[in-house]
């Protein structure tokens, strides 16, 4: 299986010191993620799943363990994945296209070469008219599409994508959702998904990592086997209940001991 | 959905929509209009009440100096002191008078302001150098520059030199520390961005705290041009051989006072006009560098 894996968490644990003490942010975590899934984290606030990302994205080192990506440690790598964080981060004094071409430009295309890629991507993925306009002059929604295109022109295999659409409101949230679909379905990137939405993980994913509290480490896999493309009438089925029950056990499981202690 | 002997849990209630009514949407157009007519009428009155108090200002400064409720030798009065301006630009060197002031203050400005916000930028290459010079700016900023004058015409000489190097040094000071406020603003997590992108330093700089801070630069801008022509003034008062400044002291000296007031509306006009000249380069920067306003 080790040959297959297109990404490769090994024992990866992340210790910080804050006032002499030592936080565990994350315990070892150990998942393997096949080439083209799509896959999610879900678990309570504060069980790494952040930290697991930006090591993942080589902005720090763990403290144990390694990430290989098609065999290659990428620790402290950054710009080897494609890293798309909750906020947009958009930059407010760039047009909507030369915030697009970001990636691009600092990896040293030619403005004229990038603009040719970005262009059509904008128009498909309903950005089109949008060029020349100002973060501040779109809706939420349109600026994490925005957001998400910056990192898919980045034009790396794998994405991590850190709770995109927590900050939208449910409408919004369900057509980016399908949105986020059609993109990985047409650009066969490998995806991992954070999010602390149920509905979200299942309606997406291939696979779902449940992580438990701090120190956060994998306590449950689960494979979705709604077949694809997903309608939103998956979202009312009974095995999409029942998928979701046993989704909401297993974080209620961890969550009440974890509250005696704290 | 539901079957009848089923309980059901939501009950669908209908709702009937209602249509526009296109008359009171007329009306509501025609109320928007007035407001915008009754704002334009505001303005213009807002405009002619102006020029109503500068009028009555100056007629009433004449008036009061004729009648001899002011005493004209020391507030002259507007009809001389407009005479001796017309006479001094017929006849005198005060065209001269003013390009010289204006062009050591635009010098010292134009360095001083570019000089500051380059050590402010450079601030962000490295915490520790920063730290050691934080303090070091502040008691600079502290210190009252104009104090200065006199070793700065004994070292650079009674010329248009030491007149810009005053003026350079009363913007320099605020104006770095204005661009380093915009460094330490920075978002973090925009340059964790930069970095995910896999980009350099000198990327992350040029790219993401550079425009960061231009409008902290931009903002010191209105503050540094009033703060480089007091420099130049008091450069010229304390020794010069041209400029405005040193036409009001030689004309107090010899007790010209409409000499002085002249001096004085000159230097109000051109102040006013570099005002004006910054508040443009501040547009058109902000618009260069689509500089959202917040």
């Amino acid at each position: 299986m080790g040959e297959a894996c297109k990404v490769e968490v090994i024992g990866v644990s992340k210790i910080f010191r804050r006032e002499g003490k030592n936080v565990i942010a994350l315990g070892e975590a150990d998942f393997q993620v096949e080439e083209g899934r799509f896959v999610s984290i879900i678990g309570p606030s504060g069980c790494g799943k952040s930290t697991l990302f930006n090591i993942m994205a080589g902005l720090m080192p763990p403290t144990t363990g390694d990430v290989l990506v098609d065999g290659k440690s990428i620790v402290c790598k950054a710009g080897t994945v494609g890293y798309m964080l909750q906020k947009d981060l958009l930059l407010p004094w760039r047009t909507i296209l030369d915030n697009i071409i970001l990636g691009l430009e600092v990896r040293g295309v030619p403005k004229r070469q990038a603009v040719r890629r970005a262009l059509p991507l904008m128009e498909r993925y309903g950005l089109g008219g949008f060029e020349e306009h100002y973060p501040n002059e779109l809706s939420g929604g349109m600026r994490q599409r925005a957001a998400l295109l910056r990192t898919i022109l980045y034009d790396r295999d794998i994405l991590l994508l850190d709770e995109p659409f927590g900050a939208l409101d449910a409408q919004t949230r369900f057509s980016m959702q399908n949105w986020l679909l059609d993109i990985w379905k047409d650009f066969g990137k490998t995806v991992l998904f954070v999010t602390h939405d149920i509905d979200e993980a299942i309606y997406l994913s291939d696979d779902i990592y449940v992580f438990s509290p701090r120190p956060g480490r994998v306590r449950a896999k689960i494979t979705v086997t709604i077949e694809r493309p997903r309608k939103p009438e998956d979202m009312t089925t009974p095995q999409f209940m029942e998928l979701k029950h046993h989704l909401l056990d297993l974080l209620a499981e961890g969550r009440v001991p974890a509250e005696g202690i704290s | 959905m539901v079957s009848p002997n089923e309980k059901s849990i939501y009950v669908i209630h209908s709702v009937e929509s209602r249509t526009a009514d296109p008359e009171s949407e007329e009306n509501g157009l025609i109320a928007d209009d007035s407001e915008e007519t009754g704002e334009k009428k505001r303005r213009g009155r807002i405009v002619a009440g102006r020029i109503l108090v500068a009028v009555f200002l100056f007629a009433g400064w004449e008036l009061f100096t004729r009648i001899g409720w002011m005493d004209p030798y020391y507030w002259s009065r507007p009809s001389e002191i407009f005479r001796t301006a017309w006479v001094q630009f017929a006849e005198g060197t005060l065209l001269r008078d003013v390009a010289y002031t204006a062009g050591s203050t635009l010098l010292g400005f134009l360095t001083g302001t570019l000089t500051g916000a380059l050590l402010g930028l450079s601030f962000w290459w490295s915490k520790t150098y920063a730290g050691i010079s934080e303090p070091f700016l502040i008691v600079l900023n502290a210190l009252p520059k104009l104090a200065l004058g006199p070793v700065l015409v004994i070292l650079f000489g009674i010329g248009f030199f030491s007149k810009a190097v005053l003026a350079f040094l009363m913007t320099v000071v605020a104006s770095a520390l204005s661009a380093y406020g915009g460094v330490k603003s920075v978002d973090p997590a925009l340059e964790t961005l930069m970095v995910s992108l896999g980009a350099k330093r000198r990327q992350v700089f040029s790219k993401v705290v550079v425009p960061w801070s231009m409008p902290w630069i931009i903002s010191s801008l209105r503050i540094n041009i009033a703060l480089a022509l007091a420099g130049a003034i008091v450069g010229e008062f304390i020794s010069s051989e041209q400029g405005v400044g040193r036409m009001i002291i030689y004309a107090g000296t010899i007790l010209d006072i409409n000499l002085v007031w002249v001096g004085v509306f000159v230097l109000s006009i051109l102040s006013m006009l570099m005002y004006w000249g910054v508040v443009l380069l501040e547009k058109w920067l902000s618009r260069r560098l689509a500089v959202v306003p917040t």
